[in-house]
């Protein structure tokens, strides 16, 4: 059971990655990004393609890992995340939630039939070298993943630096100010469209990150993401909207559950997570930790 | 005294509708000036067009003989415009201190910075790490009179200072205007209280359905002059 009970924390911090850019976007935007699956699928086959090339190109295995890979990728990922929502996305935003949920659902449709095109239908996975396989022991004779294990630490580390950015700096408070009433913020002296398109920039880099540890803890493929965004949104709902502390706990609550129920039953997993959801959306639709208003 | 602010045939509109209907304002520096008017009469719009939260034509609003009608908010508190909103609509999730800090951010080099509010306003250094809207209605207008202080502006436009606050109150919050005024300050208040109105200003415009319905020197207007232009009677 312990052993059920470690994997369980483990497997919901790889949640938690999936659903802090989500988390992210909603506390500052209200925006829900219905595509967030698929990016973090695009950005694991980013980190395929790339080290393909790299591969082609020659260069040494040692210099081929996804370690490496991420130094290019990750401002790419903020590049990319800043144009989108400058750009394209920013335009959608205002009363009406609805215009952004349609164009991030036919990101969602465009992003999977190009991986398709591109890829095949066929699950790939990100070289890791053996990290993968490699476990630590711990007494009792139970046995931690090294690969899981380092996921949980990426993800504590991105829930405490993304909270320390909130309330400590000065970017934070201008993430809530725009937050709270955009218009008084503008006048202010903000630029609010410049101000939603570093919070997008900031949760593409954690989607890249996410999608960079998929590859590397399991085999992808095109049609994952609408799981993936299932997970993200039911750790973000039962965390409660806004509250990075609150995704975490919320994934962490989805991996426990899902892993304690797959070890009821093999088909019982998934269920029991989305069980979990239900209940926190029946008796606490804001979540056990929210921090935005409405 | 050399014009600071000034508009001319300034309109508005939501949408459709029109909310101005041609104002011709203006203020000189080192001014206090009251703008009062029945719900409606387009003082909160007026306040609107010139920090460019409701946009007009360039050339309907100067401010140092620049045209600034069609700038965005963010550039004209640059220039030195801050408001004071009616409502007073400080950040929820911002505690007073970072509600002030906000208010600094496109900061203009002057005599207010944080320390200097908290003598100007000393309750907000006890409670500066509250949740602004954590505090009283009066607390939360001086933060908000803060916030906007901290640009530096060269006006200053209040928006409805005494709107929901008990008399002692708002005595307290107008008992600083001196102090703020006498850095060199302009002011325009706007305001639902005529006496209060008359009391702190040295001009009065009077706003009607969105026209300007009366104006002068405030000690100069006569009661039944204001009444008439107030309520159109």
């Amino acid at each position: 059971m312990i052993e059920t009970l470690l994997q369980g924390l483990l497997l919901g911090g790889l949640y938690c990655l999936f659903a802090l850019g989500q988390s992210l976007m909603f506390g500052v935007m209200r925006l829900t990004n219905t595509a967030q699956g698929d990016f973090i699928i695009l950005a694991a086959f980013t980190a395929i393609a790339g080290l393909s090339v790299l591969a082609t190109l020659g260069v040494p295995r040692s210099m081929a890992t996804p370690l490496w890979l991420a130094l290019p990728l990750l401002p790419l990922a903020f590049g990319f995340g800043y144009a989108l929502q400058r750009f394209v996305l920013n335009g959608t935003l205002g009363r009406d939630p609805l215009p952004s949920l349609v164009v991030t659902f036919g990101l969602a449709i465009v992003i999977q039939n190009l991986l398709l095109e591109l890829f095949s239908a066929d699950p790939r996975s990100i070289p890791t070298g053996g990290l993968n396989i490699q476990s630590l022991a711990l007494p009792g004779g139970l046995a931690i993943g090294v690969l899981p294990l380092l996921i949980f630490g990426v993800a504590l580390a991105a829930t405490a630096s993304l909270q320390w950015l909130f309330t400590r700096t000065a970017l934070g408070r201008a993430f809530r100010a725009v937050s709270d009433d955009r218009e008084i913020a503008e006048l202010m002296g903000l630029d609010s469209n410049r101000i939603y398109a570093l919070a997008t920039a900031i949760a593409f880099v954690l989607i890249a990150l996410a999608g960079v540890l998929q590859g590397m803890r399991t085999t992808v493929s095109p049609s994952d993401g609408p799981l993936l965004l299932l997970f993200a949104f039911e750790a973000v709902i039962i965390g409660g909207m806004g509250s990075f502390w609150g995704t975490l706990v919320g994934a962490l609550l989805l991996g426990l559950t899902q892993q304690i129920g797959f070890r009821l039953d093999p088909g019982w997993g998934l269920w029991a997570g989305h069980i979990v959801f239900l209940i926190v959306l029946v008796l606490r639709p804001q979540g056990l930790f929210p921090k935005t208003r409405g | 005294m050399a014009e600071l602010l000034r508009t001319t045939a300034l309109t508005a509109h939501y949408g459709d509708a029109q909310a101005l209907f041609g104002i011709d304002f203006e203020v000189g520096e080192g001014e206090v000036v009251a703008v009062i008017g029945a719900n409606g009469a387009g003082k909160s719009t007026f306040m609107k067009a010139l920090t460019g939260l409701v946009r007009s034509k360039p050339a309907q609003i100067h401010f140092k003989g620049e045209p600034i009608g069609a700038l965005p908010p963010g550039e004209i508190v640059r220039r030195g415009i801050a408001l004071v909103p009616e409502g007073r609509r400080l950040f929820a999730s911002l505690s007073v201190e970072e509600n002030l800090l906000m208010g600094g951010f496109a900061r203009r080099a002057g005599p207010w910075h944080v320390q200097r509010l908290f003598e100007l306003f000393p309750i907000l250094e006890q409670k500066r790490r509250e949740p602004a809207t954590a505090l009283s209605g009066g607390q939360q207008q001086m933060v908000a009179i803060g916030r906007a202080l901290m640009s530096n502006p060269t006006l200053l436009l209040c928006d409805e200072l005494s709107l929901g606050l008990a008399p002692i109150v708002i005595k307290e919050i107008y008992d600083a205007l001196p102090r703020i005024c006498s850095e060199g300050m302009t002011v325009v208040i706007v305001e639902q209280d005529v006496a209060m109105a008359q009391q702190v200003s040295r001009r009065l415009y009077c706003f009607q359905e969105g026209r300007v319905s009366l104006h002068g020197e405030s000690a100069q207007l006569q009661r039944t002059q204001i009444s008439q232009a107030y309520f159109g009677v």
